[in-house]
């Protein structure tokens, strides 16, 4: 039986390094740090949520869309009916045909979802200078080890590219964005938010918060998930454990 | 069929019409049943348990996705965050997939290392190697699904591979796509298929337990049973044993379900497919990656053969030597247990596959493509020339006499046990 066991995670180990290598092959070491939703009894911090959902809107939302999730989802951020109608509001969207068979502009409603910030592609690379700031709703999970990599993209600037690298006109040194040159301004730095908490919003701070708003953004399950996953895998652990002992009673004359 | 007695006489009526309950009776309750099985011998069922999960899942999935390639990716977003428990059945769908790989290429690893292709389980065997092909063909088409980045140039990349066949290559991938280029009827026909696949594996592995029960199963003296001291019935022996197995591998499934849902996965997958931009390096789902090991493999025209297509003949003749396999391996003796010589080359032959993988999963440069290459080379080697010389030159342990009376520890053993190469095999 252990030898079976063994085996057996031997296996899935050996399936799960080749991806995991590969991913991380080639690139810098990303920076370190824990977040609030990691490991089995993890969970999203709420107040880390709400402020980052404040960064996501004061700073990175002017370039960055959030397609996938719906203003009414804020709600789970800390957000209350008045606030979110109100933040819906801020931007237009296309509706219609109306009575008269006319499209029309109208204020976003909670039921929506994120209205992006440029009409489409080619006006976001226009305004930024032809770098497409990428929809950020799944960012967490698209990048290997997301979260650790959009933390340390937002602090990797550095004022001056490394001797000998030749940094295109109007592109960032990064040193942990693929290539180094990134078209996005540095967004954050100390104090470039003034939390409604009262927390010190130093660049980590900040860089933190937004990346837990945007984990929330990717997997807004995460909560229920892990929660469900322990019940089930106690269930399950507690039935397997009597499932094994009627085992060894039934087998127990066979020789 | 079997003593089925019931003093239900609304059963006993419709057990006359049509005896589903005798024979549930015969081949799931009193079916007799090696009684030196081990827990290798679980994978099976579980396979089976897992094929019966995907497909609940897969239609319950159904009824929220939208195969366009318009909307796919959205539409799968939106199972994932506003379908009631739609994040769970997909992620039960996605590990599942993995899973169910798992679970069959041990099932596959326990056949070779037991012995169980040979003489009297060779259909069996085969019809194990379709499950195999049909599984890969409906992966393949799942993933496609998605309508993600890896989606969309897994598909280019692998229906790519038949435009290798001369003359009619292009043809072929013209009519796969359905056009000229990975596009929306391309997607509509994989869901298609990918709906359709599954339950051509239900028949199949309909056939495969048919057989089975037919052949009998094979034990892990890899001996005949010789009396009926030598098994016990199914129920409650097996039933329980394979509940157990069910326990600790939901355990498994479930914290990859729950925890880390993508450890499977690529994050690529999370992008929406977009033609204009190819993803730095296209790898196909890990249980894809010994084969695509085999397909890179080959990296020199030879005369007018491309590479490429050597590298497609040989990524499909991988799967198709296992339908030589009864034959390749001629040996008398089943079980690796009583081989000396094969039972090592049984683990560096698992040892190569695990490298193959390993090369798979990288960019094909330096040193890899040489390993990839020599681990191919092997891969053929281990079945079309190894198989055969063992067979003929290696000395077998003694076989224990029946399956009741194993050898004996230190010696002392009866006289009818010595090395004889079992009976009539
Ligand atoms: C002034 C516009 C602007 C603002 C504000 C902005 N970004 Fe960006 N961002 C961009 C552009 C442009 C790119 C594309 C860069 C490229 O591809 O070279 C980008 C790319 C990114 C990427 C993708 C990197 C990759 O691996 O492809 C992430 C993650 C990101 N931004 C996060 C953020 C976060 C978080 C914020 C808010 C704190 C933010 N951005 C604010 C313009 C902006
Ligand atoms: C959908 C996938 C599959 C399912 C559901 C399945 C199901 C089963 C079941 C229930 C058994 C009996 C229990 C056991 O011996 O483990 C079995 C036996 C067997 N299977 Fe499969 N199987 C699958 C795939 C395969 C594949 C891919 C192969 C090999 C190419 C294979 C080869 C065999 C053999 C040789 C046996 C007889 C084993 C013995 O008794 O020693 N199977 N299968």
């Amino acid at each position: 039986m252990r030898k079976l066991i063994l085996t057996v995670a031997a296996a899935v180990l050996v399936a799960g390094a080749a991806p995991a290598a590969q991913a991380s092959g080639g690139s810098v070491e990303l920076l370190k740090t824990d977040f609030s939703w990691d490991g089995l009894f993890g969970r999203y911090d709420r107040a880390a949520l709400k402020r980052g959902y404040q960064v996501f809107h004061e700073v990175c939302s002017n370039c960055h869309g959030l397609r996938l999730v719906a203003y009414r989802n804020l709600a789970y951020v800390g957000l209350n009916e008045d606030q979110i109608k109100e933040v819906a509001a801020e931007r237009e969207v296309q509706d219609g045909p109306n009575d008269e068979g006319q499209m029309f502009m109208r204020a976003g409603r909670a039921a929506d979802k994120f209205i992006s910030p440029f009409a489409n592609d080619n006006a976001a690379r226009a305004a930024n200078n032809g770098a497409l700031p990428p929809d950020l709703s799944l960012i967490n999970k698209a990048r290997p080890n997301g979260p650790h990599y959009v933390y340390s993209l937002l602090q990797g600037y550095e004022e001056t590219a490394p001797e000998g690298h030749a940094l295109p006109e109007g592109m960032y040194y990064n040193k942990y964005f693929p290539g180094h040159n990134i078209g996005m301004v540095p967004p954050i730095a100390d104090d470039s938010v003034t939390y409604a908490d009262g927390t010190k919003a130093t660049q980590q701070q900040i860089a933190h918060d937004v990346v837990t708003f945007l984990n929330w953004a990717a997997e807004p399950e995460l909560d229920d998930r892990k929660s469900m996953g322990l019940k089930t895998l106690i269930f399950l652990l507690v039935l397997t454990g009597l499932m094994y002992a009627l085992k060894r009673q039934i087998w127990k004359d066979v020789h | 069929m079997s003593g089925f007695k019931t003093d239900n006489k609304v059963i006993a009526w419709f057990d006359e019409r049509l005896p589903i309950f005798s024979m549930l009776q015969h081949s799931a309750v009193e079916y007799p049943t090696p009684k030196n099985l081990n827990y290798w011998w679980n994978f099976g069922s579980l396979a089976g348990l897992v094929m019966v999960i995907m497909i609940m899942t897969g239609i319950f999935l159904v009824m929220n996705y939208t195969p366009h390639t318009t909307l796919a990716f959205d539409s799968v977003e939106r199972i994932m965050r506003d379908v009631n428990y739609g994040w769970l059945l997909r992620y039960v769908h996605m590990n599942g997939a993995s899973m169910f790989f798992i679970l069959v290429y041990i099932h596959m690893f326990r056949g070779l290392y037991y012995g169980s292709y040979k003489s009297p389980r060779e259909v069996l065997w085969w019809l194990g190697v379709i499950i195999l092909l049909v599984m890969m063909a409906t992966a393949f088409m799942g993933y496609v699904l998605v309508w993600g980045q890896m989606s969309f140039w897994g598909a280019t990349v692998i229906t790519n591979l038949f435009s290798a066949f001369p003359i009619v290559g292009e043809a072929i991938v013209t009519w796969l796509w359905g056009g000229f280029s990975v596009d929306n009827p391309t997607l509509n026909r994989f869901f298609s298929l990918h709906y359709l696949m599954p339950f051509v594996l239900f028949a199949v592995v309909f056939l495969h337990v048919w057989a089975l029960h037919t052949s009998k199963s094979n034990n892990p003296l890899g001996i005949d049973v010789k009396s009926p001291q030598d098994t016990i019935p199914f129920h409650p022996y097996y039933t329980i044993k394979d509940l157990f197995g069910v326990g600790v591998f939901m355990v498994f499934f479930l914290y990859f379900v729950f925890f880390a849902p993508n450890f499977f996965g690529e994050p690529d997958n999370y992008i929406p497919a977009n033609p204009m931009v190819t993803p730095p390096h296209i790898v196909p789902e890990w249980y894809f990656l010994p084969f695509y090991a085999i397909l890179r493999a080959f990296t020199q025209d030879i005369l007018f053969i491309p590479a490429k297509l050597q590298g497609v003949i040989a990524m499909f003749a991988a799967i198709i030597v296992l339908f030589f396999l009864p034959w390749l391996d001629g040996s008398k003796v089943r079980s690796a247990t009583f081989r000396p010589l094969y039972k090592q080359f049984f683990w560096l032959f698992l040892a190569d596959c695990v490298v193959l993988g390993y090369v798979g999963g990288k960019p094909a440069e330096g040193v890899l493509i040489t390993i990839g290459q020599l681990a191919t080379a092997y891969y053929f080697f281990h079945f079309l020339v190894l198989l055969p010389i063992l067979a003929r030159i290696e000395k077998p342990k003694p076989l224990p006499a029946s399956i009741s009376a194993p050898v004996l520890k230190g010696g002392g053993m009866a006289a009818g046990a010595t090395a004889q190469p079992m009976e009539k095999a």
